[in-house]
């Protein structure tokens, strides 16, 4: 089943043309990865999916994105859209509060108060992106404490706090080291049993690894998209295959 | 953006295949000249040889599994390095077949041929012929050409049936030429394998270019 439809989709910053045309699906439970060279769109198509652009100005937008059939600009109000799109961002960045406050943040924000239901989404979060045992003795303690690694989760936990249908992530492991990487990319194998997950990445071997589908990005186009092994073994399109060889341009 | 380093390494990595496949054709070559003209010499320096073979066989699925490692490639590039690997396996064989033809000249002692050998040494021109072709396919991803080279087989496959039947046909009648006659099938049919190598390297060469196994053995 598709949770995300993209139809004819195009945006524009002013002149600047930078989604021509775009036209992808998701798949609920998966992994999609989004590839391509810098400036090529993947990080502005991921953040128009939860309206990350609104504010923006100069921005145009033409076609339609449609987050379970609704579409996300007409039906959807944006804080009910990113309740349910969640995003995790190239950057660690957790909030200058300790590390309960961060994972509770967001559940406040829509309405919890009782310090039990509170205290249990933040456990679920931290169990949910695998840093609970980490974290469980030191939960009072700042957040800015923590290690790269252990602080992209943190960011990953909070997103999950609000219970999001989808999560969007900005390469999310460019800042980190490889044994975090490693952590953050086991992660998503079982974060797709919940969630749908997005990811925009440069590591060409992490969409190997993790994606079910892989969608490759040139100039505000997709130019090719498909099964992750598909695409990295015999890809349809010379520019594709220029690109993941390392011939490009 | 390239990557001169990676793509140099192909380069020397089709080199050295050539090179292997080069060394491989003179084994066969020789193999038949030294059955020919019952050269032992010859013989004995094609089982030397073939020590070389396998070296560079080990020396290049050593540089494939390096460049793998190191370079973490894709696609086609992928594909280059994995079939050049399956390629100097067929190779390797083509060469063993060659030091199991090259035997026969010892165990066919001083005996007198029981006919002219001439359809072996033309089984032996056709290989020849095809492992080149095969080799130039795949450098240069023609997969046009293989159709071409597993026709050359189909001559081979009609040469050594040929070969079979004049053979059996002369020890069928005088049951002293049993030991020569079956020698001289054993040689034939190691050529007749040493084809079926051949297309084994184009099937190769059409994985590498399709991505799609073929089979073109039949």
């Amino acid at each position: 089943m598709e949770i995300i439809e993209t139809k004819d989709l195009n945006l524009y910053y002013g002149e600047n043309h930078a989604l021509k045309n775009v036209n992808l699906n998701v798949k609920k439970n998966s992994v999609t990865a989004l590839i391509g060279p810098s400036g090529c769109g993947k990080s502005t198509f991921l953040r128009t999916i939860n309206r990350m652009n609104d504010l923006i100005s100069n921005v145009k937008i033409t076609g339609n994105i449609y987050y379970e059939g609704k579409d996300v600009y007409s039906e959807y109000d944006v804080i009910d859209l990113r309740k349910n799109i969640g995003m995790v961002f190239q950057r660690p960045n957790p909030f200058p509060m300790s590390i309960y406050d961060n994972i509770a943040y967001g559940p406040r924000i829509h309405g919890i108060k009782d310090k039990r239901k509170l205290d249990e989404i933040v456990e679920r979060s931290l169990k949910g992106a695998v840093l609970w045992d980490e974290v469980k003795d030191r939960l009072k303690k700042s957040a800015l404490g923590l290690s790269g690694g252990q602080q992209q989760r943190l960011c990953i936990a909070r997103t999950l706090a609000v219970e999001p249908q989808v999560i969007l992530m900005d390469e999310p492991t460019s800042a980190l080291d490889p044994i975090s990487t490693l952590k953050i990319e086991e992660l998503m194998d079982v974060l797709k049993k919940q969630y749908t997950v997005i990811i925009v990445t440069h590591n060409m071997q992490q969409a190997g690894r993790i994606a079910d589908e892989t969608a490759f990005f040139l100039v505000g186009e997709i130019v090719e998209s498909g099964k992750t092994e598909d695409l990295f073994y015999k890809p349809r399109d010379k520019r594709t295959e220029d690109y993941i060889t390392g011939r490009f341009g | 953006m390239t990557r001169s380093g990676f793509d140099t390494a192909l380069e020397n990595l089709n080199e050295d295949l050539l090179r292997m496949g080069s060394m491989v054709e003179k084994q066969v070559h020789q193999c038949i000249e030294a059955v020919v003209n019952r050269d032992e010499e010859l013989a004995a320096q094609i089982m030397e040889n073939d020590d070389m073979v396998d070296n560079l066989q080990r020396e290049i699925e050593d540089k494939c599994i390096r460049l793998i490692a190191k370079e973490q490639p894709l696609a086609i590039d992928l594909r280059t390095i994995f079939t050049i690997s399956k390629i100097v396996t067929d190779l390797e064989r083509m060469a063993d077949h060659a030091v199991n033809i090259s035997k026969v000249v010892k165990r066919l002692k001083s005996e007198a041929y029981i006919k002219e050998i001439v359809d072996i040494p033309r089984m032996s021109v056709i290989v020849e012929k095809m492992i080149k072709k095969a080799l130039d396919s795949f450098i240069s991803r023609d997969v046009d050409a293989i159709q071409e080279i597993c026709k050359m087989d189909d001559e081979v496959d009609s040469l050594y049936k040929k070969v079979f039947n004049d053979l059996l046909a002369i020890m069928a009648k005088d049951s002293s030429t049993l030991n020569q006659g079956t020698q001289l099938i054993l040689a034939a049919s190691k050529m007749e394998r040493i084809g079926d190598h051949v297309t084994n390297i184009c099937e190769w060469t059409g994985y590498l270019v399709t991505g799609k196994h073929m089979d073109l053995n039949e």
